[in-house]
């Protein structure tokens, strides 16, 4: 599953910093949903974030590109502070691809103006050049051949291959992915996690909330655990799953490993 | 060697004949159990003693070209009343000779219209012969260049001044509904209050008071010597109006639609009115077309309150024609005549729009 996937350090510049984030805090009108979250995240670092549903992890990654806003603290994405001011709001999303459970996909546009969409609106791209680095990314997630259909005519696995790409034409720097295989029937899962893992191969810094024990295990350099609001554990994916230390960890790992 | 000769079998077979054909289909939809048998005897009973009196005093018994007193003497249907008053009531009080000019907008109208049924039309060009067609249509209406005779626009009447109403007053109002929707949904209160105080203003009050407004109260406060035109009055009343509606419709769109779509849009730099325009609009909009061009058939229906306020719309002429002692008394040729332009208009209508939920759900 990982042949050829690389976990050294080295092919990553640890001095650099992707995203920083410091002591940030988040409520949804009186429930604290993230308290007090330190997160660092190096270029070219994989980050796999697990943890109980209500545990604040979607919350967290949703926060990075502004699409929920923290309340206190700071969030910094590649030098470049998040705050209320729309410049750099702007900024950070161009850097910053999402990839959502439900793959959110335009149902009214095909495939490949789903993904020039951004390009050609809010890059001002020719089309000509978007339409060509929509099919090189069609190309990579293995779907060329359905650019022309709708949405609705894909399997949720193409569907979220499709949403990959259409990420991924925005040229972005970091990739988050918010459960991206959960709302996919098991035979659907791999096809999509091949396509993360083939993204990882290609140094994409990338934080993914997933329970795919195994994605993790092969592909993330860190593995880290939330439970209410707060990263209670965070380690290689060989001490988290082996020795974790947190009784609660050890408790969710049992759950979902049987 | 068993199956094949089962297939061979299986080709051969036909289904039973009091399953297909003419007779299947009625044996099937006309009398399947004995409550819809009973029920289409009766109702096969009643079209046999209706159907053949109607026919009869409609095509048969019916008098088309005669003057009144003809009319009084015949035993059907008074056609002659539609005949002889014909350019009356299409045109009201257009002087008579100049009547081609208000037809020929029509058909320019017409034209338009049917142009752009298809969307593939729906190009640059298009809107430049829109902008050269409304400016012919209201030349020819209005006169006074080019040699042709002024017509005060009192003098508009009949069809075209239905046709003036209701096309200006749906085009303009379905995007004003559009924006007081959006409005509605806005983050900014002072916009979202403005636009909830208005629709549910104007949604408060019957159109017929909102016409008696424009055309009685709006005036005295206008400054002494200031007119507005009483048939304009009139359309801005119908399309704040119909607005109103059509924005309550439209909010129904945009609530149906995901977050998911917002954030999709969102995270992918699009800006508000990129995001409205390119992805929620365009999908909200076509979730509610059906009730939407609800609204607007029932508008267009509206458009005879007119009459109210004295516009001698298409149902006014009609009204003046039956007026006269000569044709008093042809009340019901005269109706049904009118309630089939209207059904015509209704009608294309609600074609299209299913015309247009066909060709914009190939995505689904």
């Amino acid at each position: 599953m990982n042949k050829g996937l690389s976990k050294d350090t080295e092919n990553r510049s640890s001095d650099e910093a992707m995203i920083e984030i410091i002591d940030m805090h988040k409520w949804f009108g009186d429930f604290h949903v993230l308290q007090g979250i330190n997160l660092t995240v190096q270029k070219k670092e994989r980050i796999v974030v697990c943890g109980p549903s209500g545990s604040g992890k979607s919350t967290l990654i949703r926060c990075i590109n502004r699409l929920e806003e923290h309340q206190r603290g700071r969030i910094i994405v590649d030098g470049i502070e998040l705050t209320n001011n729309i410049k750099n709001i702007e900024k950070i999303r161009a850097e910053v691809g999402i990839v959502f459970q439900h793959f959110n996909l335009f149902p009214h546009l095909t495939i490949v103006e789903n993904l020039t969409l951004g390009p050609i609106w809010a890059r001002k791209v020719p089309k000509a050049e978007a339409e060509e680095t929509a099919m090189y990314f069609l190309d990579k997630v293995h779907i060329p051949e359905q650019a022309k259909k709708y949405p609705g005519q894909l399997s949720g696995g193409q569907q979220q291959r499709v949403a990959i790409a259409r990420s991924l034409c925005m040229n972005p720097k970091v990739m988050l992915f918010d459960e991206p295989t959960s709302a996919l029937d098991p035979e659907m899962i791999k096809e999509v996690l091949d396509v993360m893992i083939e993204l990882a191969q290609e140094g994409m810094t990338m934080i993914v909330v997933s329970h795919e024990m195994g994605f993790a295990k092969s592909v993330a350099h860190r593995v880290l655990f939330m439970d209410f609001g707060q990263i209670v554990e965070g380690n290689t994916p060989e001490e988290f799953f082996e020795n974790p230390q947190n009784e609660r960890t050890k408790l969710f790992l049992s759950q979902i490993l049987h | 060697m068993e199956e094949a000769i089962q297939g061979t079998h299986l080709e051969e077979l036909k289904p039973p004949v009091t399953s297909v054909g003419v007779i299947g289909w009625v044996k099937n939809n006309l009398f399947n159990g004995w409550f819809n048998s009973i029920l289409t005897i009766v109702i096969l009973f009643f079209l046999w003693k209706t159907v053949p009196f109607l026919f009869r005093w409609a095509f048969i018994d019916s008098v088309w070209h005669t003057p009144g007193q003809g009319c009084r003497e015949a035993a059907g249907a008074c056609w002659s009343i539609i005949s002889t008053n014909f350019r009356f009531i299409i045109f009201g009080f257009f002087p008579y000779e100049q009547q081609w000019r208000p037809l020929l907008a029509m058909m320019i109208l017409f034209g338009l219209l049917f142009y752009s049924r298809d969307r593939n039309h729906w190009k640059k060009p298009l809107g430049y012969a829109w902008i050269m067609g409304l400016f012919t249509m209201g030349l020819l209406m209005k006169g006074g260049l080019f040699g042709l005779t002024p017509v005060e626009s009192t003098q508009w009447g009949g069809l075209p001044l239905t046709l003036l109403l209701s096309v200006f007053g749906l085009t303009a109002a379905y995007p004003l509904g559009v924006l007081l929707a959006l409005g509605r949904q806005s983050k900014m209160p002072a916009l979202k209050l403005l636009c909830i105080l208005y629709i549910e203003l104007i949604r408060g009050v019957p159109l017929i008071s909102l016409l008696f407004m424009s055309s009685i109260i709006f005036p005295l406060f206008l400054p002494e010597g200031i007119t507005i035109n009483k048939i304009l009055r009139a359309q801005v009343a119908i399309i704040l109006f119909t607005a109103a509606y059509i924005a309550e419709v439209v909010r129904g769109g945009l609530q149906g639609m995901s977050r998911g779509q917002y954030e999709a849009a969102e995270s992918m730099g699009l800006n508000y009115y990129l995001t409205m325009r390119l992805v929620i609009l365009p999908q909200a909009l076509k979730i509610v077309i059906p009730p939407t061009v609800s609204i607007l058939i029932s508008a267009f229906k509206d458009t005879s309150l007119v009459v109210i306020i004295a516009l001698f719309d298409l149902l006014k002429t009609t009204q003046s024609v039956l007026s006269n002692p000569e044709w008093m008394g042809f009340s019901r040729e005269a109706y049904i005549f009118i309630a089939i332009l209207y059904f015509l208009g209704c009608f294309s209508m609600s074609n299209y729009s299913r015309k247009l939920e066909k060709e914009l759900s190939r995505g689904d």
